[in-house]
């Protein structure tokens, strides 16, 4: 069971029984979920079940095999495409634990970032008649000077190096940040709660409502209802053992709050027996 | 494994060739005629005859270094020692043979003058055919010479310091280029005189089989300052060619000198030269020195401290790609007590390319209060290439501060998946972990070279992964 807009187009983003293993350990054993768009989903679990594994095959770590199953995104087949291309047609990943590149400053990062993902974008529109504008250097600076004020975001971030000294909060905010200038279709957020106190939590989440719309599909990864009271998902799975076990509405955050992952597991245990 | 060609003309740019209009071409290899000639040739005063004689002795009987890199592909009965390109030297690029102004303009020397430069000399083959210097600097007193117009018009100054820093019998290859110099770069800043922008000699091969020896002496006088960039291309040849050049320096009281230099010789170029510094009180010197072209380099700039207060900086990247190897380094000597020094080296090797860092910090006895930091930082770009390091650390004195660090990292595949899921290529990706790495450097530079070093690794990551 998944998000229904109860139209009968072509979800935006669906896996399907996917399997995937890392080091011949299979960690996914059959996922599927469904995003359409504007929908948010939180995907939530206990440490081990797989959730952030989920993440990086999304996203196409090469880590990872994917041994069966499929993941669509606006219909097309994904998985053969590297990141860069997941990258450039509109998928994007709020990493957990982003990575230090020592010596490469955000601004010149996030530069090279935008002006691929809008050339791609640009491209993409004129092959189907339309139009997009790819980004002039100056236009980049005024945007994300514009999106780091919305992240309250010292001008400082913009020479420092990525993730380089970073504390939590700033690399999470870090990641919203180049999520925001991205734009992504359909973006998945690993754990991007964690670590952070009350403040920041508040001003990440708005970097998250605000990119939010009709045009939009979110996947939420957490641990912990928390995050549920800023951002309101429309719907929410838990995930045991490498597979989506339940899903449901809101609702089935506040009763995973309420009974933990071992009470939940035993209701539903119930459930199937009778 | 893979059977790397040992030359790669697709990723270098400066590759082409002139054909050959001289007015005069030495025959191949090395006798006491060869030295005479080009000494009369020069029409030089008799005390510099002598010291190349002398020296040509030294280099005969001096054998091959063999503690560095390998340099058995060096035949120097092959090599051709001098070659005169033209009858004399342009003050004007149109006073310059049409065939080496186009080269150099393909090079960008004649725009980079236009846009940023205060002088400019440009040695082609034996010769230095162009030369200019900002008047106002000509008329506070700054020389910028060739160094064959140094040794004719500064004889006394030239006398006092040349063969000073390094002497003709320092090693084998020094010994050579003392005995065949020819071309280089004489400078002279006065007291007191800051020159505010840079200034440039670039240097070219063009000829195969060429020996390039030119010889270069700064002297910055007192709490005077001068910024010198070095750089060097050859056409691409199937066999050896051979680039040893001498460099002293000498910064006396509150002076300051830097030497930038990117080397980008072809690969087939054996790069092998001699630099060297001396700071004398509160003088401070700093060379940056990147070496990305030529088949082998061994290259260690090196600073002398010899008066209270003196500081000496070696900044030094080298990128060896394919069939390279870049010995590289730095070497500081702090004689003087309260002197300061720092080497920062960064190489990055790929495919069969092999960077190796060599460096010495020596402490003499009573040079007290010393401080000295070395850090040496090593990136492997795969599973092929090979890096390695040599510190030498000699300390006689005990109250000295030398610290040393050393790190050799590969690039990492969730560095590589993480830029990639930002939407850059895996080759933009690559390129933009090595320009992060060697960032700290290249921030010493000026803009324009920075871009070109950029630019050049660039060039080099074309098709590295995948």
């Amino acid at each position: 069971m998944s998000g229904r807009n109860g139209t009968g187009n072509t979800p935006m983003f669906e896996i399907d029984n996917l399997h995937a293993e890392i080091d011949g350990k299979e960690i996914l054993k059959g996922v599927d979920l469904t995003v359409n768009q504007g929908e948010i989903h939180a995907l939530m679990g206990p440490n081990g079940s797989g959730k952030s594994t989920l993440a990086y095959v999304i996203a196409g770590d090469p880590r990872y095999e994917v041994t069966e199953g499929s993941i669509r995104f606006k219909g097309e087949d994904i998985l053969e495409w590297p990141p860069d291309e997941r990258a450039r047609k509109g998928l994007f990943l709020a990493f957990q634990y982003p990575t230090v590149i020592p010596g490469v400053s955000m601004a010149n990062f996030l530069r090279m970032a935008v002006t691929n993902v809008r050339n791609a974008r640009a491209e993409a529109a004129a092959a189907e008649g339309g139009s997009a504008q790819s980004i002039t250097p100056r236009e980049f600076r005024r945007l994300m000077r514009e999106k780091m004020a919305l992240l309250k975001m010292d001008d400082s971030f913009a020479t420092r190096y990525l993730n380089e000294g970073f504390s939590g909060g700033e690399k999470k905010r870090a990641e919203i940040l180049q999520m925001a200038l991205l734009e992504p279709t359909m973006a998945v957020l690993d754990e991007t709660d964690s670590g952070l106190d009350i403040d920041a939590l508040k001003v990440v989440s708005e970097g998250v409502n605000n990119l939010s719309g009709p045009e939009v599909g979110m996947l939420l990864i957490t641990h912990y209802q928390r995050l549920l009271n800023f951002i309101k998902p429309d719907f929410v799975h838990i995930m045991t053992e490498g597979r989506v076990v339940e899903s449901g509405g809101p609702e089935l955050a506040h009763e995973l709050e309420a009974k933990g992952y071992e009470g939940l597991r035993a209701s539903l245990a119930e459930t199937s027996a009778s | 494994m893979v059977a790397a060609p040992q030359v790669d003309i697709g990723e270098y740019k400066y590759g082409f060739r002139d054909e050959e209009d001289y007015v005069f071409k030495s025959g191949r290899g090395l006798t006491r005629g060869t030295v005479e000639e080009i000494s009369a040739m020069k029409d030089e005063p008799d005390w510099m005859r002598d010291f190349r004689l002398k020296a040509l002795d030294h280099f005969e009987k001096r054998p091959m270094p063999n503690w560095g890199a390998d340099l058995s592909g060096i035949d120097f009965d092959e090599i051709f020692y001098y070659i005169r390109p033209a009858e004399k030297q342009g003050k004007t690029w149109d006073e310059v043979p049409e065939y080496i102004k186009n080269t150099f303009e393909k090079l960008g020397i004649p725009e980079a003058e236009r846009k940023f430069l205060a002088g400019v000399g440009a040695q082609y083959e034996s010769e230095v055919i162009y030369h200019s210097l900002r008047e106002d600097l000509e008329k506070l007193g700054v020389i910028f010479l060739d160094m064959d117009s140094g040794v004719r018009e500064h004889p006394e100054l030239v006398k006092k310091y040349f063969g000073t820093i390094i002497p003709y019998n320092d090693n084998k290859f020094a010994a050579l280029n003392s005995a065949v110099w020819s071309g280089g770069s004489f400078i002279y800043v006065p007291p007191g005189v800051k020159i505010d922008v840079p200034l440039q000699a670039y240097f070219r091969i063009n000829a195969e089989n060429m020996g390039q020896f030119e010889r270069t002496l700064i002297i910055v006088d007192k709490d005077a300052y001068v910024h010198y960039v070095e750089g060097c291309t050859a056409p691409t040849y199937t066999t050896n060619s051979l680039h040893s050049a001498v460099v002293e320096i000498v910064v006396l009281e509150g002076g300051r000198c830097r030497y930038t230099t990117i080397q980008n010789w072809s690969k087939n170029v054996y790069n092998l030269v001699t630099k060297r510094a001396a700071a004398y009180k509160n003088a401070t010197m700093e060379w940056v020195d990147g070496n990305l072209g030529s088949k082998v380099t061994m290259k260690y700039p090196a600073v002398w401290l010899m008066e209270e207060g003196a500081r000496g900086e070696i900044l030094s990247v080298a990128f060896a790609s394919d069939g390279q190897h870049q010995d590289a380094g730095g070497k500081v000597v702090h004689v003087a007590p309260r002197t300061s020094s720092q080497i920062i080296s960064k190489s990055i090797s790929k495919g069969t390319g092999r960077s190796s860092y060599r460096g010495l910090v020596k402490v003499y006895k009573g040079a007290e209060e010393v401080r000295s930091n070395v850090v040496c930082d090593a990136l492997l770009l795969d599973e092929t290439s090979k890096t390695d390091t040599y510190p030498y650390i000699e300390v006689e004195e005990e109250r000295a501060s030398i610290g040393h660090e050393a790190t050799v990292s590969k690039v990492a595949e969730e560095q590589i998946f993480y830029l990639m899921s930002r939407g850059l290529s895996q080759d933009e990706a690559m390129s933009m972990i090595v320009n992060g790495f060697i960032e700290p450097i290249a921030k010493e530079l000026p803009l324009e070279y920075a871009v070109e070093l950029n630019r050049l690794i660039q060039l080099e990551m074309e098709g590295s992964v995948g």
